[in-house]
């Protein structure tokens, strides 16, 4: 163990160079990186690289991969662009992760901090819903809400965002329990400093990193959510998805089983990228944590 | 005098009484989205009866109480489901429970023998790479463990179908049991358990990363910590070490999960239920969207949560019983 003697560094280098300095000594989160950034590049270009509408015929129907360089991964049973379906998958998946993950944060983020700050019955009151929550299995809750709310991608979205709240408000209730009574807040709470402020300003900014490291889970398992639901024919019909093409694979799978393993192996490595990317990402903001 | 109860009875009647408030919300969030939910329970009466005019439609809603407050409706609805009446199928013709009586075996048997292999062997696995920790073993291990952790469930599924049954024609592709089979006894069992291969494997695959990684950084975590250095200087070998020792400690944040993780294996289950068209519950709650057959779907919430109560309830028991520094009373 050596202790690092803070006091008497010379200047630091900014705190992005830190960062990155301490993320890439992990190989394995660069590789998470780089397809990170392979997906992301895919859903940004999506229609100004590959030009075809992925819901149109391009081709014949069921040309298989490497043949036809039109279509260069072959179409499905309709005759629709393989590749061009990985293009706007990844802006469907990216898209509905992020919101979703955005979504849970926010309310994981409200009610841990209550929770946690407040303590006595509204800590009670709060940790029972989320308990409520948290019984439900949430693939069933997330079927109900969608066959509540419809298909279309925006409710999608955000009943993916409400099954996935629990685990980042416990979480912040927990950093909020140790962080409250701590001497900085007991200062800033002498100084008249209001609840809000102190919740806002003072903890939340503290209680964050373990937050950011666990957003990549949570995107992760939103993205398996989403393809789940377009894989059992409920996500919006009206954009290509991955989980949708590997239901429509399913029905050609003895023939043409590259229809539904192309978008499978996309959605295994992008998931993949976000596990790789929160290890990375856990190394560069809690480095004292043992690991 | 005091009652001189054990202090485990004391402990789990509690843990009991802390699980009524979960339940009673539980109760309450059913009766919130079955109000949300377009249509109500008169609509689909109606629906089935292929119509009825506005008088008669009037009598049935004043005879479900339909008219009445929405909390009278909600206590009514709670006093229902404290008797386990979940209400009527329209697309069965069954009262919900009888339905969810008949696939409750099935998700049963396959939410035991998937958790059972995955907890069993993602501990083993990870204690294993733990204990060879950044060796070609563990690497192994943890890559492995990553990828069926990023594995969609019905992508692995498909690709076994594709492999088992298409291509090496080993396994059935779905179903419980050979419709037209008609086996009895050892025969029957058999069958069973040819059908269950895949869904079981694809189930405790996926899961078993979530122990696997865990356990590792668990054991590794607990193999630092002074207790096991003075067992060891103590003289003690590595095989008692890891078992006597460490294991039972590592192990804690693992069956944590496992009560954690519960609920979202048996909502796995709707997806792999679904492929391999096996009879359970998650089936049931995936044809019961596209049937639009609300109270069927609010009767499965409820069963699950039920389920999921219980089976915390036992983690907590076995937490207890593995830590022995936990207060009881």
């Amino acid at each position: 163990m050596t202790v690092l003697d803070t006091e008497l560094r010379p200047a630091e280098p900014s705190r992005a160079i830190v960062f990155w300095r301490r993320y890439r000594r992990n190989r394995a989160a660069l590789l998470g990186l780089f397809i990170f950034a392979i997906v992301v590049l895919m859903a940004l270009t999506a229609g100004f690289v590959d030009p075809g509408d992925p819901l149109r015929r391009a081709g014949d129907p069921l040309t298989a991969p490497f043949v036809d360089m039109s279509v260069p991964l072959g179409t499905d049973q309709l005759g629709r662009d393989i590749l061009s379906g990985l293009f706007y998958g990844a802006r469907i998946s990216l898209l509905v992760g992020v919101v979703a993950t955005l979504v849970a944060i926010a309310i994981g983020v409200i009610i841990g901090a209550l929770a946690g700050y407040f303590g006595g019955w509204v800590d009670d009151v709060l940790m029972r819903v989320t308990e409520a929550f948290q019984t439900i299995p949430n693939f069933v809750l997330l079927l109900t809400l969608v066959a509540i709310l419809g298909s279309k991608i925006e409710w999608i979205t955000l009943a993916i965002g409400i099954v996935s709240w629990t685990a980042p408000a416990r979480m912040v209730r927990a950093e909020f329990m140790s962080l409250r009574n701590r001497e900085f807040v007991d200062a800033a709470r002498n100084l008249g400093v209001s609840n809000t402020s102190l919740i806002f300003r003072e903890i939340l900014p503290n209680a964050l990193p373990p937050i950011i490291v666990y957003a990549s889970v949570i995107m992760a398992l939103s993205i398996l959510l989403e393809s789940a639901l377009a894989f059992l024919g409920l996500g919006d019909p009206n954009y290509a998805s991955w989980g949708n093409m590997i239901g429509q694979g399913r029905a050609v799978l003895r023939t043409a089983w590259y229809c539904a393993a192309i978008p499978g192996i996309a959605i295994v490595l992008t998931v993949l990228s976000f596990s790789l990317l929160g290890e990375g990402l856990n190394d560069a903001l809690n480095p004292r944590q043992k690991q | 005098m005091k009652l001189a109860l054990p202090p485990i009875l004391i402990y789990s009647l509690r843990r009991l009484v802390q699980a009524v408030p979960v339940v009673i919300l539980i109760m309450i969030g059913t009766f919130l989205l079955l109000k949300l939910a377009p249509g109500d329970t008169v609509d689909a009466l109606v629906g089935d009866m292929g119509g009825a005019d506005a008088q008669f439609i009037e009598r049935l809603r004043v005879e479900y109480g339909l008219d009445q407050p929405v909390w009278v409706q909600l206590w009514r609805y709670m006093e229902k489901l404290a008797t386990f009446d979940l209400g009527w199928s329209f697309v069965y013709e069954q009262p919900v429970s009888t339905v969810l009586m008949d696939r409750l075996g099935t998700t049963l048997l396959l939410m035991a023998t998937s958790l059972s292999i995955a907890f069993t062997v993602g501990v083993a696995l990870g204690a294993i790479a733990a204990r060879r920790a950044y060796s070609l073993t563990d690497n192994v291990i943890s890559t492995l463990g990553l990828i069926f952790y990023a594995t969609p469930s019905f992508f692995l599924s498909l690709m076994m179908m594709l492999l088992f049954s298409v291509k090496l024609g080993w396994l059935p592709v779905g179903g419980i049991k050979t419709i037209a089979g008609f086996y009895t006894g050892w025969d029957h069992v058999w069958d069973v358990a040819l059908h269950l291969i895949m869904p079981t494997a694809a189930l405790s695959l996926i899961y078993l990363s979530f122990y696997l990684r865990l356990m590792r950084s668990s054991v590794l975590q607990v193999a630092d910590l002074d207790f096991v250095r003075t067992a060891r200087a103590k003289g003690a070998g590595e095989t008692r070490l890891m078992f006597h020792h460490i294991m039972r400690n590592a192990l804690l944040p693992v069956v944590t999960l496992f009560g954690l993780q519960f609920s979202t294996v048996l909502g796995g289950s709707v997806v792999v239920e679904t492929i391999f068209t096996l009879p359970g519950l998650g089936q049931l709650a995936y044809q019961s969207v596209i049937q639009r057959d609300m109270n069927t779907l609010m009767g499965i919430i409820f069963l699950c949560s039920i389920i999921v109560v219980i089976v915390n309830f036992l983690t907590d028991l076995l937490y207890a019983r593995l830590d022995s520094r936990i207060e009881l009373a």
